[in-house]
């Protein structure tokens, strides 16, 4: 059995030397475009792999998450924000898991 | 505190307030999927205040949850949190070159996607205390809405919950969907990492890797592959 408080400690220790020794250490920009890319495409890569397929086995119904999901994505597109897309989201699984 | 630098904290504290009033809904599902990892308020509300990193720490509680190795978690936040190294270099550019180390370990606690993208717009060189007064503000609605998360997510019902803990996975999406429709490489790559992702959380042999160690993998590899077939260009990078 893992400590929590061990957990946090890594958890934030490690992210805080990501930030504080670019700003320390590095006083020029990353010139490579290779790692520029990578670094670029990350976040779009890890946020959709933690997305699908999690997002149909946080609800009872699969069919709940997946129109969270289909309603999620459409908001998004047309222009919505961080907390709106949330929020409907939020609003889908809610009514559905009342009728479903 | 000089006349220039208490200016400058009080527009960080101005321009701080819309972003610390999104941070208190997100970290208030995140306070859920806190919970269901099994922390405690406190220790949710400590892992916010010592992180704050919204991706990161809902990463962070899957290890926990996982009872993956500490290993891992370093990996994880290695992973998760690299865009934070491309930001941590960019901002460095903004520091005047003599500005003291402590304020730049300070500056590096409270690098985050909204702070990060407010206090790099600044023109010339960047006032510290802009960081201060917009992390003065955020930082503490960022612990609140987890620590409560966590409290009130346990006297809510089953069914609030599961609807609430979908929340970030809406904002994942508004993050990343939008994009798309100018980039479609990005477009493209939310597609098959979803497709790659159902493809290892379902398949034979690949199912039995850990959650964590799924994101990780395939973050390396599609955003490698990416990084060398479709380099960005300067401009796209602004934009997108």
């Amino acid at each position: 059995m893992h400590n929590i408080w061990l957990y946090i400690l890594v958890m934030a220790g490690v992210t805080y030397l990501i930030r504080v020794l670019p700003l320390t250490l590095i006083r020029k920009e990353i010139k490579n475009r290779t790692i520029r890319s990578f670094l670029f495409y990350v976040p779009y890569v890890t946020l959709a792999v933690m997305t699908f397929p999690a997002i149909l086995e946080a609800t009872n119904s699969m069919w709940a998450g997946l129109a969270a999901l289909a309603a999620g994505i459409l908001l998004a597109w047309f222009g919505g924000s961080l907390f709106q897309v949330a929020v409907l989201a939020c609003a889908v699984v809610f009514v559905l898991e009342l009728v479903l | 505190m000089n006349h220039e630098n208490a200016a400058w904290f009080r527009r960080g504290i101005q321009n701080g307030t819309p972003i610390a009033l999104g941070y208190f809904a997100v970290s208030f599902t995140l306070g859920i999927a806190a919970r269901n990892a099994g922390l405690t308020a406190w220790q949710g509300a400590l892992a916010s205040v010592t992180t704050v990193a919204s991706a990161g720490e809902f990463a962070g509680f899957e290890v926990i949850a996982a009872g993956a190795s500490y290993l891992e978690m370093a990996i994880m936040m290695l992973v998760i949190n690299a865009r934070y190294v491309l930001m941590s270099c960019s901002l460095s550019q903004k520091l005047d070159p003599d500005l003291p180390l402590f304020h730049r370990l300070l500056i590096g606690w409270g690098v985050t996607d909204e702070i990060f993208g407010v206090s790099v717009c600044v023109p010339d060189k960047l006032n510290p205390w802009y960081n201060y007064g917009m992390m003065a503000i955020s930082i503490p609605g960022w612990t609140l809405g987890t620590f409560i998360g966590v409290a009130v997510g346990n006297v809510l019902p089953a069914l609030v919950v599961n609807a609430l803990s979908v929340g970030i996975y809406g904002m994942f999406l508004a993050i990343i969907i939008p994009p798309g429709r100018k980039n479609k490489v990005i477009a493209g790559l939310v597609a098959i990492s979803m497709l790659a992702s159902l493809g290892m959380a379902k398949l034979p042999v690949v199912s039995g890797i850990s959650s964590g160690m799924r994101t990780i993998i395939l973050t390396v590899v599609i955003a490698g592959i990416a990084a060398v077939l479709f380099p960005i260009h300067e401009e796209e990078e602004q934009h997108a």
